[in-house]
């Protein structure tokens, strides 16, 4: 059984000043599924997945990756042991072109720029934007950027890809082949873990889902059983209904 | 999936663009070699011993401050150790001045290092200060550093003319191809970076060091690198200087004015590009050394009013460097095909 | 050193020091509304002492009465800087704070410039204030009137510009604008009016300082060189667009070049001030004050 964790979270806090933002959280992420971190605003979604992306470490617990501590690692370190983030809101690197965007995350990889390219063109080809290689990243459109964002992390060969919210602000159309994308990655081998705020696209996509509520885990399991939790349904789907 | 099912460029072997740039160097490269041959007068092979050089001295900047974003306006500390560097080597312990070039560069290199250590931590305007503050100690420094020649400076020893001492007093030809050489060593250097992980994680980390982070960029690394390569060049620019005047004290090479004449060539040809700091340079100088012989002279001030209604027109109406005037197009002409 | 002395020094630095303060607090608002800096703000102060020179030998009245002048010329130059100049360089897409550098900086040659060729290169000094020459005995530590007059209006100046910023509606606005530029749209606050405000209560400021220093200071053309890069030490020290903050690093750097002058060599006085800075920023990377 314990092979087949990739990423073990085990009794983590982390603390901003007098705010608790993650308390005694645990989460197992097995190889190779779809896992979606979900909570109503101000959760500790964000938080979680920081810690996990190595933005800042936690004040107390481990994070293990394929056994190995890395609560203590720096950004660069966790991307060099196959760890990809996306963020909230797009950062690309807006004086180049889309190409040598995702160039910048294949040679974390690849020392030699002949190779990086060709990575950098499989992947974007793989998530659709090859067409879109030579523009400039600052002229793309909103969801083409989410995509870049995607490609550009898969580029560096992760084994885990944690995607940000990168679903939030798609047209249905749009999120049905952001679907899609994050399918054929979990095909390829990756694992993701997904935070997301739009219930109805992860739930369907998702193997299975940690719902996070006031810093703490609040339930976990299948998609189909977090959503009949009696718990869940007060702190986040009674919230939502109430707002529809 | 084949490799022109994704419309792959040959991957293998170097990207047309890159060809033509490396072409389009050689042929200007080449043009200005033989130019001496054309222009005899010995103030135009001045102003393009200048220009040269400036431009060559801005590219090295344009490395640390146009590819990695880490705007130092005290590069003139970098220049200053090269020139006195050579200088002292030279005049006191009579080393030849390609040694002092060398050691200066590597002198450089190290003190960029030593001072990137703290001052890399600091951001946007915090840093450009801190640099201008230490570039202003070093000039304090060396203007009471009498081992150095003090406010005195140093004065190079007569000699005849002759490649071992870079010293040619008769003919400026030699001067003209020492700064070309220059000029072609730093563009290629940088175009061999441009290519390279480094020129692309040095733009990544300016334009998102956070986005560069979570691909597995070292920042801190990358910005101690670009400024040791930065340093180094600029202090062989220095060492050149000390050879072509012979003279140095500490205003004439390491005075505030030096810092920002190496940021502007590239600011204004296009900050971050290949060719920037040329065309900035062969605009700024003649139009500099120019204004100043031709309008009455240093002193009138009608120079300065030329010059920094130059800059303001340029920075106002084409922020990103004249270059983006070439390129507007071609990027037009590549979205169309 | 005795301890008469020492006083006398730091009585000294301290005058200098609320001057400082006063160079450098327009230059520190201007950032702190909206995070650009003016690399012609030594030009500011240096044309600041010419108005007061031109006007001293044209009406052979007293200096002392110039300051509101000069402030008032000063604030036109500053809004008139930021609605011909710096306005265009905000829109730049890439490098903008690159181009608002070389902008102002392209300002300050051509200020410069021009101040030599019409007023020449010649240094210039206002010979007979009645402040001037005269000295306050405090036992035996001697206070030169004209600083003690900069001083005060210092103090002055600040009191006014606390008052101005908490108790109207330009400063309401003020604060508004730096904290949030989309907000204050959508209130009906315009923008461009505040901005170009703030450039010319800056450019006062520095104005008033220049007043004050023409009585008792050299003017040259290159005058704006030497203050303006203790202005942007300052404004660094004390952190980026804080008011509060310019007033204490002012004070300090004041202090600490005076001692510096009176035990090292005078060519080495800015040493202190500079070792000082740097020794803040490693430690406390966006100054004393600062929120950056």
């Amino acid at each position: 059984m314990s092979t087949d964790i990739l990423l073990d979270v085990q009794n983590v806090t982390r603390r901003f000043g007098g705010l608790v933002a993650n308390s005694d959280v645990s989460v197992e992420v097995r190889r190779g599924e779809i896992l979606g971190l979900i909570g109503p605003n101000g959760a500790g979604k964000s938080t979680l997945f920081n810690l996990i992306a190595g933005a800042f470490p936690p004040n107390e617990g481990s994070i293990r990756f394929e056994g190995q501590d890395i609560a203590r690692l720096s950004g660069p370190a966790r991307c060099r042991l196959g760890i990809a983030r996306t963020f909230q809101v797009p950062r690309s690197f807006d004086s180049m072109s889309v190409l040598d965007n995702v160039m910048v995350g294949a040679f974390a990889k690849e020392p030699g720029s002949a190779a990086a390219r060709r990575v950098a063109y499989e992947t974007l080809a793989f998530c659709g934007l090859q067409q879109r290689a030579p523009a400039p990243a600052g002229e793309l459109t909103p969801p083409e950027k989410r995509r870049l964002e995607v490609a550009r992390a898969l580029a560096t060969k992760p084994k885990l890809l944690l995607l940000d919210e990168v679903m939030t602000g798609l047209t249905p159309s749009e999120a049905r082949l952001g679907v899609e994308l994050v399918r054929k990655v979990r095909d390829q081998g990756v694992t993701v873990v997904m935070v997301e705020h739009v219930m109805e696209i992860v739930m369907p996509l998702v193997d299975r889902a940690v719902v996070l509520n006031l810093g703490k885990v609040l339930a976990e399991g299948k998609p189909r059983d977090v959503v009949r939790d009696d718990a869940v349904i007060t702190a986040y789907l009674g919230e939502r209904h109430r707002a529809a | 999936m084949t490799d022109e099912a994704l419309n792959l460029p040959p991957a293998f072997g170097m990207l047309p663009r890159r060809r033509n740039q490396l072409l389009v160097a050689a042929a200007v490269f080449a043009a200005i070699a033989v130019s001496p041959f054309a222009i005899k007068d010995v103030y135009l092979q001045n102003v393009l011993v200048l220009t040269l050089l400036y431009a060559a001295v801005s590219q090295s900047w344009n490395i640390l401050g146009g590819y990695c974003g880490q705007i130092s306006l005290g590069h003139a500390l970098y220049f200053g150790i090269g020139a006195y560097a050579t200088s002292v080597l030279f005049v006191t312990y009579g080393i030849v001045p390609w040694g002092g070039m060398l050691v200066g560069g590597i002198l450089s290199a190290a003190i960029a290092l030593l001072l990137g250590y703290p001052c890399f931590r600091l951001k946007g305007h915090y840093f450009s200060i801190a640099t201008i503050v230490i570039a202003e100690i070093g000039l304090l420094l060396v203007h009471n550093w009498d081992f150095v020649g003090g406010a005195l400076g140093i004065q190079w020893p007569f000699g005849s003319d002759s490649w071992a001492t870079l010293q040619f007093a008769r003919d400026k030809v030699p001067y003209i191809h020492l700064a070309l050489a220059l000029l072609a060593i730093t563009w290629f250097v940088t175009f061999l970076i441009e290519g390279s992980r480094w020129g692309y994680w040095w733009r990544a980390v300016k334009d998102n060091p956070e986005a560069a982070e979570s691909l597995g960029v070292e920042i801190f690394h990358s910005k101690m690198a670009a400024a040791a390569v930065s340093a180094f060049f600029t202090a062989i620019g220095g060492a050149f200087y000390a050879s072509f005047l012979a003279y140095i004290d500490p205003e004439s090479v390491m005075s505030f004015r030096f810092s920002l004449l190496f940021a502007l060539p590239a600011v204004l040809g296009g900050i971050g590009t290949l060719w920037g700091p040329v065309v900035g340079a062969a605009i700024l100088i003649p139009l500099t050394e120019i204004t100043r012989s031709y309008l009455g002279g240093s002193g009138s001030g009608i120079d300065l009013i030329i010059y920094g209604g130059l800059i303001m027109l340029v920075a106002l109406a084409k922020p990103e460097g004249i270059l983006s005037l070439f390129q507007g197009k071609r990027q037009k002409a590549e979205g169309r095909s | 050193m005795t301890t008469q002395a020492l006083l006398q020094v730091l009585a000294s630095g301290l005058l200098m020091g609320l001057i400082y303060a006063l160079i450098a607090v327009g230059l520190s608002l201007i950032f702190g509304l909206m995070d650009v800096v003016n690399f012609a703000h030594g030009e500011f102060l240096m044309t600041a002492m010419y108005v007061v020179f031109g006007l001293f030998l044209f009406t052979a009245l007293d200096p002392v009465l110039f300051a509101p002048v000069a402030a008032a010329v000063l604030f036109c130059v500053g809004a008139l800087a930021y609605l011909g100049i710096v306005r265009f360089a905000m829109r730049a897409k890439a490098n903008q704070g690159m181009v608002q550098i070389f902008a102002t900086f392209g300002l300050a040659t051509l200020l410069q410039g021009a101040a030599q060729y019409f007023l020449t290169p010649d240094y210039r000094s206002i010979g007979n204030s009645w402040l001037g020459g005269k000295t306050l005995d405090l036992g035996g530590v001697f206070l030169p009137w004209p600083q003690m007059f900069g001083g005060l209006v210092s103090i002055a100046a600040f009191g006014g510009l606390y008052l101005l910023m908490s108790r109207t509606d330009f400063g309401k606005a003020l604060e508004a604008t730096r904290e949030d530029q989309g907000a204050v749209a959508l209130v009906g606050i315009d923008r461009n009016r505040v901005f170009a405000l703030g450039w010319g209560l800056g450019a006062a400021l520095v104005g008033l300082a220049g007043a004050v220093l023409a009585i008792f200071y050299y003017i040259h053309p290159q005058v704006g060189a030497t203050f303006g890069l203790i202005a942007y030490v300052t404004v660094a020290l004390g952190g980026f667009g804080s008011v509060f903050g310019a007033l204490v690093a002012g004070v300090i750097v004041g202090l600490v070049e005076a001692l510096t002058a009176a035990f090292l060599p005078p060519a080495m006085k800015s040493l202190g001030i500079f070792a000082l800075y740097l020794g803040v920023v490693f430690i406390r990377p966006s100054g004393l004050f600062g929120k950056l």
